[in-house]
């Protein structure tokens, strides 16, 4: 293995950890949160409502 | 000192002491069964490391554009605050074990006296190499936090002056009772932390992205509030049915 690929695999570990499917969610409610605001509606409730439901689906991963 | 700014000063201390408290712990384990001079040694170096790290850093990240930057610092902030509150909310729901300071220094302590000396003159490569690992892996995230924190802010002195704070502490905490701090409440500072960082990482994400908030900063204290409830009925969830969890797989 390459010292670029043990260096990604790092970064991806430190940043990312063991539950990359809640990154890329967290990414996603950005995305979307931005659509919405940018459509001129209120968008402020997306991520709080996102973070929650991406928390309870990791605990309920974790504890399976 | 502004509402934020305090909440960016508790954050980073709490989470700053969290890892100060488990990098002591490999220290004081190297240097017991090691060497004092070359575990101190590493640990000192891997702290010259870290604030290189944040000096070289910091102007780069107050630089960027305030949406950018708030968008980039939210969804990191989020993806650490959802790991620590995550390991946090499933070790207060006891499916995770407790991170128990004297099993690390006992086991830390082990691995020392069994690793073969291959130092050279007075220094101890395994006593430093382990002390410089564990401090600068336990810093790095709190290096991350100080940046993303006071970058955001413009402050990112007052967040280094707030990790240096938690660093004087533990260490003088440890010089005390010359054991590993076994006693700190590491869980429940954990979940503080995890709910701060998350919540700082809702609104500043939503903000880079375009959201005004109702009640402008205000709604900061709402979101934490609202979070820490949601982090306790989780606790209760995850408590009371461990089996219906079980069986949904």
């Amino acid at each position: 293995m390459s010292a670029a690929v043990k260096a990604a695999r790092a970064v991806w570990d430190f940043i990312v950890g063991d539950d990359w499917v809640t990154a890329v969610g967290v990414v996603a409610a950005l995305g979307i949160t931005a659509l919405i605001a940018g459509a001129g509606v209120a968008a402020w409730w997306v991520m709080p409502a996102a973070v929650l439901g991406l928390l309870a689906l990791s605990l309920r991963r974790a504890a399976n | 000192m502004s509402g934020p700014e305090l909440g960016l000063a508790v954050s980073v201390f709490l989470a700053c002491a969290v890892e100060a408290v488990e990098a002591l712990t490999i220290v004081l384990a190297v240097g017991t069964t090691r060497s004092w001079p070359s575990s101190l040694y590493g640990a000192g170096v891997a702290v010259i490391v870290l604030a290189a790290l944040i000096a070289g850093l910091g102007p780069a990240v107050t630089s960027l554009p305030i949406h950018a930057l708030r968008v980039g610092v939210g969804a990191l902030l989020l993806v650490f605050g959802l790991q620590w509150l995550r390991k946090a909310l499933l070790r207060a729901a006891h499916l995770k074990a407790l991170h128990d300071e004297a099993a690390a220094f006992e086991a830390e302590s082990a691995a020392a006296l069994a690793a073969q000396a291959r130092g050279v003159a007075r220094l101890d490569s395994y006593a430093f190499a382990i002390s410089f690992k564990g401090v600068l892996l336990e810093g790095l995230e709190v290096a991350v936090i100080v940046l993303t924190f006071g970058g955001n802010q413009h402050r990112i002195a007052l967040a280094a002056a707030a990790a240096g704070a938690a660093i004087v502490v533990v260490v003088a905490a440890g010089l005390a009772v010359r054991a590993p701090l076994a006693r700190v409440p590491e869980n429940t500072l954990k979940l503080a932390v995890g709910v701060m960082l998350t919540s700082f990482g809702i609104f500043w994400g939503a903000e880079g992205a375009g959201v005004s908030w109702p009640g402008a900063d205000a709604a900061l204290l709402g979101i934490i509030a609202g979070l820490a409830l949601a982090s306790a009925a989780l606790v209760l969830w995850l408590r009371s049915t461990p089996r219906a969890l079980g069986e949904a797989a």
